[in-house]
């Protein structure tokens, strides 16, 4: 009995039950993770996990269950489970619910890998770990390494013919350097506070080089200890491509998701502050502002073949030249907004419903270089590597705190500066952009919550260094 | 099909059969949870899953791994231990191991409603309709869910026990014109969520949010409704009372020192009757009813384990099963006062009262300082009467010193009981009346 013909029995059973369109995930995942501190071995997990969840249409509402058994007759009864399920969401029901139409489609894909990060030896990755995290608490700090890895096997079929498995490697490593000082603590990280993540083998983690910027990073944490605070007030910033990262995948990738703009996350993760009726005409930012949701590009994050509704990946832009003209969404979503694509529904394991999530939301390179920003720059402040991050439920109202910060003068760094953090608006922020570097990292983000039972999204987004006029900048209590 | 407890057994006899020498930790967590979902006021998600996880720790030679499945044939089971003890061989050494808990008895197996472990999606679409025909056609969001846990834990140390618990929580929101108002609470029973009662305090509440105004940033004397309140509780057990954070300076605690109001007592308890909760940590260790701050004086920090072993102290069956982060509570209660709501809005002379906090993110580990937004309902006080909607602010505020000796002016008499964000905890706690919290810019930026 193969996995698709597990999942096929659920899509029947579902369908025997009364739903009008069904779809099952039979999904094996083995994870990865260590973490070290000071030299040491905190953590070493390897989690195994496999089920079958199965999503059920009836009237206007999903019903969805889940269960850890592979057999066909658990598959059928988690089929008439679904259905028995959303048969009970009828008691509250809303409009008409349909899906957009979509061709059937059988499939392979599988990310790309040159070295099974699963193959490589525990005692070599530990090894790298305990090194690198020995040589910051060597130069007095508190040094802690993690790396995590993802090796997720998916079919999925749909009672519309989809049968599509795929094979997805994910994995990513980082290290963060933290100096306690008197009734203060600061910390530094390479690359990102908690690593980089790709769609990618441990080529990713090896190219990395963490051993480079051990010392580098434990001495920079260090002098913040001791480096005057960011001012307050309101200056030119340059934000640094990590930092960027960030601000995309709150104030833009979040903001843009159908379903919170459609109302149906307002209880939890909340709304947005788009109105539908201005897509293709409001202004979201500068003309230097192109953001695209592209799921193709190899090796970042938010990759994938086909989402978890079995729609191909395709690249599409949501912002351009400044302009909203996309979102990302779903098969259903798409239906009552009437558009015409989804593509951006996901699930984070085989027991979570398929919602919309994003995929690889990043900005499209400027025409300049940092160095180039911080020369025409007169006066201002550069921050990066994320260190705190709020922002309201309609994802407008945002502050932001780094990890470390530099005074820009007359075109050149000045002084380092603790503690900096800046505030603003959304889109009054993405229109005072106006440098905006070509050198782009697709930075992968593994932490991206949401949903009620919650569900941790991995997600990727090419940034890079750009400039902002007039930002409140040294907000502190 | 094998209890959990039966799984537990054979996976540690696995093991010990395969490395008798080793020191071996199995864990077991069935888990069904049911949560219906409404949004533009129908139900638009309703999901269940029904999952049975075994968790095994080995150390061995020096070197400990631990690792996991959700499939608990014999063939998953025998491949569970086989991995972790090859993962042991190979892994580095670990000289911070603590030790296996030794035997223990609970001081509680869990508080299990079985109306509850049997609620059906229909009874779930009941306590949804209610809410949602109380809110009288003003649109609704939110969730029921009703869950269901049963545990056992063994370990070659001869430690095993096994338990069971339900909760059932509720979280609900009424909008009108784009303002939101909200409720949410959790119990260990479905029948104690009055979805009728919920959805008509909600739509009273929203009434008037709608033309909210705004009011400049500053500091304001405010009342804290439980809501807010759960997310101070929520960053004292993750960043303050983490015995690990506090072995490497990273938290504000210090212990033995009057740090808060005399009116502010704080207790982490998941094993009194009716509270919701697990009776045991991941590492096997009995949960207690641990005072960490009693009469405004700090007096105990939560550990697990390895935290124990670097601050000399024992483990409080705090485990979050996560040792990189640490232990952490999960069950946090701030004791009640005497004072309704009202008369703490009451002695307000100028101030504001705060329903809920959103996005909160610490910026200072040492201060406990965070930056966040107000949800879901800001009200004027003047002269002892919420007079006025007031728009949603961002704050920048120390949470220790908002509580410090003089800071609190009043307690509330009804410490409500929050949902924790997936899993059995509870952050329970009153309204407050503080006498200062620094809002540091306002919707508009």
């Amino acid at each position: 009995m193969s996995h698709f013909d597990v999942a096929t029995a659920a899509v029947q059973a579902a369908l025997d039950a009364g739903a009008r369109y069904a779809d099952a995930r039979v999904m094996h995942r083995r994870t990865e993770s260590m973490n070290a501190r000071n030299g040491e071995i905190e953590d070493l997990n390897q989690d195994e996990s496999a089920g079958v969840g199965v999503r059920a249409l009836v009237g206007s509402g999903w019903g969805f269950y889940a269960v850890p058994d592979l057999s066909t007759t658990a598959a059928r009864l988690a089929g008439q489970t679904a259905a028995r399920i959303a048969a009970a969401s009828t008691q509250v029901p809303g409009p008409a619910l349909n899906l957009l139409a979509g061709q059937p489609v059988t499939a392979s894909w599988s990310s790309p890998c040159r070295v099974d990060p699963l193959g490589v030896p525990l005692a070599e990755k530990g090894d790298l770990l305990t090194r690198t995290t020995a040589e910051m608490a060597g130069h007095g700090v508190i040094g802690e390494g993690v790396y995590q890895i993802w090796d997720t096997r998916k079919w999925f079929v749909s009672s519309e013919g989809h049968r599509i498995d795929q094979h997805i490697r994910e994995c990513g490593a980082g290290i963060s350097a933290t100096a306690v000082g008197e009734g203060e603590t600061q910390r530094r990280s390479y690359p990102s506070y908690r690593g980089q993540y790709g769609t990618s083998g441990w080529e990713l983690v090896t190219d990395l080089d963490l051993g480079a910027h051990a010392a580098r990073i434990a001495d920079e944490a260090h002098a913040l200890l001791t480096a005057p605070a960011c001012p307050a007030g309101e200056t030119t910033l340059i934000l640094g491509s990590e930092q960027m990262c960030l601000q995309i995948h709150e104030s833009v990738g979040h903001a843009i998701e159908l379903d919170r703009i459609l109302g149906w996350e307002a209880a939890f993760a909340g709304t947005s502050w788009l109105d539908l009726s201005q897509l293709g005409s409001l202004r979201y930012g500068s003309e230097l502002m192109n953001i695209t949701i592209d799921p193709t590009i190899p090796g970042a994050l938010g990759s994938f073949g086909y989402d978890d509704e079995g729609t191909a990946a395709v690249k599409r832009y949501a912002v351009r030249e400044g302009v909203w003209v996309g979102v990302l969404a779903g098969r259903d979503s798409a239906s009552v907004a009437g558009l015409d694509y989804g593509g951006s529904v996901r699930a984070d394991g085989w027991s979570r419903l398929p919602m919309v999530r994003m995929t690889n939301v990043g900005m499209e390179p400027g025409p300049h270089t940092l160095d180039e920003i911080i020369a025409a720059t007169g006066d201002g402040v550069l921050m990066d590597v994320n260190r705190s991050w709020s922002i309201d439920d309609k994802r407008l109202n945002f502050q932001f705190g780094c990890e470390i910060g530099y005074e820009v003068k007359n075109g050149k760094l000045g002084r380092m500066l603790r503690n900096p953090t800046y505030t603003g608006i959304g889109p009054r922020f993405w229109q005072s952009m106006d440098m905006l570097s070509h050198e782009t990292t697709a930075w992968g983000t593994p932490n991206c919550g949401k949903g009620q039972p919650g569900q941790t999204g991995h997600t990727g987004h090419p940034a890079a260094a750009a400039r902002f006029r007039n930002v409140r900048v040294g907000v502190t209590a | 099909m094998m209890s959990h407890v039966d799984i537990a057994g054979q996976a540690l006899d696995l093991a010990q059969r395969a490395a008798p020498e080793a020191e071996v930790a199995v864990g077991v967590a069935h888990t069904e949870q049911w949560l219906t979902r409404f949004a533009t006021s129908f139900i638009h998600q309703n999901v269940a899953d029904d999952t049975t996880t075994v968790a095994l720790t080995v150390h061995l030679d020096g070197r400990t791994a631990a690792a996991s499945t959700t499939l608990t044939g014999a063939d998953g089971l025998r491949d569970l231990v086989d991995r972790t003890l090859a993962s042991a061989k190979l892994a580095p050494a670990d000289p911070s191991w603590p030790g296996l808990s030794s035997p223990a008895p609970l001081l509680s197996t869990g508080t299990l409603d079985e109306a509850t472990a049997a609620a059906t999606p229909a009874q779930r679409a009941e306590v949804v309709k209610a809410f949602v025909d109380a809110a009288q056609g003003r649109e609704t969001a939110g969730y029921c869910r009703t869950a269901h846990w049963l545990g056992a834990y063994a370990n070659s140390a001869g430690q095993a026990v096994s338990g069971q618990a339900t909760a059932a929580d509720f979280d609900g929101i009424v909008r009108d014109r784009g303002a939101d108002s909200s409720t949410r609470l959790i119990s260990t029973r479905l029948s104690d969520l009055d979805g009728a009662a919920l959805g008509s305090q909600v739509a009273r509440q929203v009434s008037g949010l709608a033309d909210a105004v705004e009011l400049p940033a500053g500091e304001y004397e405010v009342v804290l409704l439980p809501a807010a309140v759960s997310d101070l509780l929520i960053n004292f057990a993750l960043a303050g009372f983490n015995g690990k954070q506090h072995a490497e300076k990273r938290s504000f605690v210090r212990l033995g020192e009057p740090q808060f109001d005399p009116a502010i007592t704080l207790i982490d308890d998941a094993v009194s009757a009716g509270r919701v909760g697990v009776p045991y940590d991941s590492e096997g260790t009995p949960r207690m009813r641990l005072t960490l701050v009693e009469n405004g004086v700090t007096t105990a920090l939560c550990h697990d384990r390895r935290s124990a072993v670097l601050s000399g102290a024992v483990s409080t069956g705090h485990s979050s099963g996560n040792a990189g982060f640490g232990p952490a509570a999960q069950n946090l209660v701030l004791s009640a006062g005497d004072r309704t709501v009202e008369e703490l809005i009451g002695s307000v002379r100028r101030g504001l009262l705060v329903t809920d906090f959103w996005y909160t993110r610490v910026l200072d580990p040492l201060r406990l300082t965070l930056t966040g937004l107000t949800r879901n309902g800001v009200w004027l006080i003047e002269d002892g009467h919420a007079t006025t909607a007031v728009k949603n602010f961002r704050f920048t505020q120390a949470y220790p010193e908002a509580l410090a000796p003089g800071r609190v002016l009043g307690v509330g008499s009804a410490a409500v009981a929050q949902p924790a964000r997936g899993g059995l905890g509870a952050w329970t706690g009153p309204a407050l009346h503080l006498a200062a919290w620094n809002f540091t810019g306002t919707a508009s930026g």
